[in-house]
């Protein structure tokens, strides 16, 4: 893709776009209405127009203007932190949310480049604790606080 | 005397005992926070709001904005002593207080921060009591055209008044626009966007944009860079500011607040802009410049005073119109409306209370911040040394409990991991979330108001020209938009977010 001379632009023009054609396409199913009685289908298509405008301008500007390349440096943060909150996500009503802080402190901490795993058991721990006292008793959280089968 | 009386309306609010606990709650959990590299106000406060949920509503509001200078203090005192600023407005104390630490002067340069902001503070909330009541009796008279002719304009000059690229910055406050159309429209009760998702139906909660794109995305980039940071530990001393310095900084403060009061007011203007234009002109002033980036008390003095007056005088637009001029205001809108109260000018004469309380506590927040910070300062030093492998799984804890606690739904989790790795998406396409965020809190309120507009004038478009208050607003948002269309102001704009 050499003839994109700025990707950052380039790439965020396309995405524009996309969430404009999205917008644009859903909102084609809701009553249009007029100007004067707006049905549900008007602010949004119109956002949608706007979108897939803004795009096209940026996303042909990068091809002609030069830019920054978009810099990668690893995508396993990304992963860990994101795959730790949604694994959270999932077992924290049925595991109890002092297993789950366990869980997730000792996933997410991999991600770290000094990662240390004694240290973050022991992390693990301290924060289990501290959840206990602050949510759990301090400010009452909804969460079950012990797996279902102790329950 | 009106003003005496709404001021002691507002004591009386603010000095109950509870109100002043929050308030200094709100402070150290801010400072707390804030303290922490790489963690500016918006993630902090988003973080800590599940905390006021509970609270009653003015007590929640004198919290947050607590938590908010807490936060924005934390941010400074991080930015002298490790050179990484929490958050984009304390980028230019970083110039000056880093290499005012390296030359053992951190004591000085954490005091003259806090007395100016102090003092910013307190000329900042003088400013909003005096021009909350004219400013909300003129925003009474609006009426839809006006209110969405505001709106654009507001949301234009936040982009504008940023920095980085225009386009982008519009179209993520499109994509905010249209983020917050998500769930039932109130006119006819369609469900719009929600793919059949029954969670959906309310919308998507703010604070699940704002942790995702914000909290999640900020975790995930200071990851990603292996970087040695070096403290400056054990050099703070000299907390006491020597008379000679005070005298060399006292103009750069005063100059610094007024330039943060005025500024602030602006939509977009607020902590950001003021920090950066007080720089500037101390720049200029000086009778040699040279000395500016090589340890300047005024350099610190100026920017930190601005930045605190702009701060605070961002709560005006929100106050007394209902629009929110950064994010952090936009994070306040939300907190607001979780305790059923609608930002705009009736908040001021059906909720006094309410309006003067929080006001009069920003300036006893104000007092609290130096009154902690300074003697405390041994611990956020500490706090300083924990290293970010640590901290991180904590800040990632407390922001999943916290959208949890949103509406005890596992629902809002795995949505903020969605807005993660958007969030992830935009840092790496240079696409700033701020301007998102602002759209997506004015969404509803644009769409209404247009409606409104257009059934009131049968169809017709031409009412944002006809009537006269939203047609200079218009007029305004155009001339902002050509003005920075217009290569030589371009570049000398970009020159100046350069520096």
């Amino acid at each position: 893709m050499t003839f994109v001379r700025s990707p950052k632009d380039f790439w965020a023009g396309i995405l524009f776009i996309a969430f404009g054609v999205a917008a644009v396409t859903i909102a084609y199913n809701y009553p249009l209405g007029t100007a004067a009685r707006m049905g549900p289908g008007y602010f949004p298509r119109g956002l949608g127009f706007i979108m897939i405008g803004l795009g096209s301008i940026l996303s042909l500007r990068a091809l002609k203007v030069a830019g920054g390349k978009i810099q990668f440096a690893s995508f396993k943060p990304l992963l860990i932190v994101l795959g730790s909150v949604l694994i959270f996500g999932l077992v924290a009503p049925s595991l109890g949310v002092i297993f789950s802080t366990i869980l997730l402190v000792m996933l997410s901490s991999t991600a770290a480049y000094d990662y240390r795993w004694k240290e973050s058991i022991i992390a693990a721990l301290v924060i289990a604790a501290f959840t206990y006292v602050t949510f759990v008793w301090g400010l009452s959280l909804q969460l079950p606080v012990w797996p279902a089968f102790f329950r | 005397m009106d003003l005496i009386a709404n001021l002691g309306t507002g004591f009386g609010v603010a000095l109950t005992f509870a109100n002043l606990a929050y308030c200094f709650g709100g402070v150290l959990l801010g400072t707390l926070i804030g303290v922490l590299p790489g963690i500016g106000p918006v993630p902090t406060i988003a973080m800590l709001l599940p905390i006021t949920y509970a609270l009653p509503p003015v007590s929640a509001l004198i919290m947050l904005a607590g938590i908010y200078y807490g936060a924005q203090y934390g941010g400074s005192t991080t930015a002298i002593l490790v050179n990484l600023p929490g958050e984009s407005s304390s980028v230019v104390t970083c110039l000056d207080g880093y290499q005012m630490a390296r030359q053992g002067r951190a004591g000085t340069a954490l005091s003259v921060a806090a007395i100016g902001s102090f003092i910013a503070g307190t000329f900042a909330t003088l400013v909003i009591a005096s021009l909350a009541v004219p400013l909300a009796e003129v925003a009474l008279k609006f009426g839809p055209a006006e209110y969405f002719s505001l709106m654009v304009l507001g949301l234009i000059a936040a982009v504008v008044l940023a920095s980085g690229s225009l386009l982008k910055a519009i179209g993520m406050i499109v994509l905010g626009l249209l983020l917050g159309i998500i769930g039932t429209d109130v006119n006819s009760g369609l469900q719009r966007f929600s793919f059949g998702v029954p969670e959906l139906s309310d919308g998507i909660g703010f604070v699940v944009i704002a942790m995702g794109l914000f909290a999640f995305a900020e975790i995930i980039i200071n990851l990603e860079q292996v970087e040695k940071r070096e403290i400056f530990t054990n050099k703070v001393e000299g907390l006491w500011l020597k008379w000679k310095d005070f005298k060399q900084a006292l103009p750069a403060i005063l100059r610094g607040t007024g330039i943060g009061s005025m500024l602030g007011i602006l939509p977009g203007g607020g902590a950001l802009l003021s920090a950066f234009a007080s720089y500037t002109v101390e720049k200029k002033l000086a009778k040699d410049p040279s000395r500016f980036g090589k340890g300047a008390i005024e350099g610190v003095a100026g920017p930190e005073s601005a930045n605190n007056a702009g701060a605070q005088a961002s709560f005006i637009p929100l106050l007394t119109l209902g629009i929110p001029s950064n994010a952090v205001m936009a994070l306040m809108v939300g907190a607001m409306t979780i305790h059923s109260i609608q930002p705009g000018p009736q908040v001021m004469t059906n909720n006094p209370q309410l309006f003067w309380g929080l006001i009069v506590s920003m300036w006893l927040g104000n007092v609290m911040l130096v009154v902690l910070n300074l003697p405390l300062i041994g611990i956020w030093v500490k706090l300083l040394k924990v290293p970010y492998r640590l901290l991180y799984p904590a800040i990632l804890l407390f922001c999943c409990i916290g959208v949890y606690s949103l509406q005890n739904n596992v629902f809002d989790v795995l949505m903020t991991v969605v807005f993660g790795v958007l969030g992830w998406i935009f840092v790496k396409l240079e696409c700033e979330p701020a301007p998102l965020l602002l759209g997506f809190i004015l969404g509803p309120m644009m769409e209404e108001n247009l409606r409104r507009a257009l059934l009131l004038s049968r169809g017709d478009w031409t009412v944002f020209a006809t009537r006269p208050i939203s047609a200079v607003m218009l007029g305004l948002a155009v001339l902002l938009l050509l003005i920075i269309i217009a290569p030589s102001i371009r570049k000398k704009r970009e020159e100046a977010f350069q520096e």
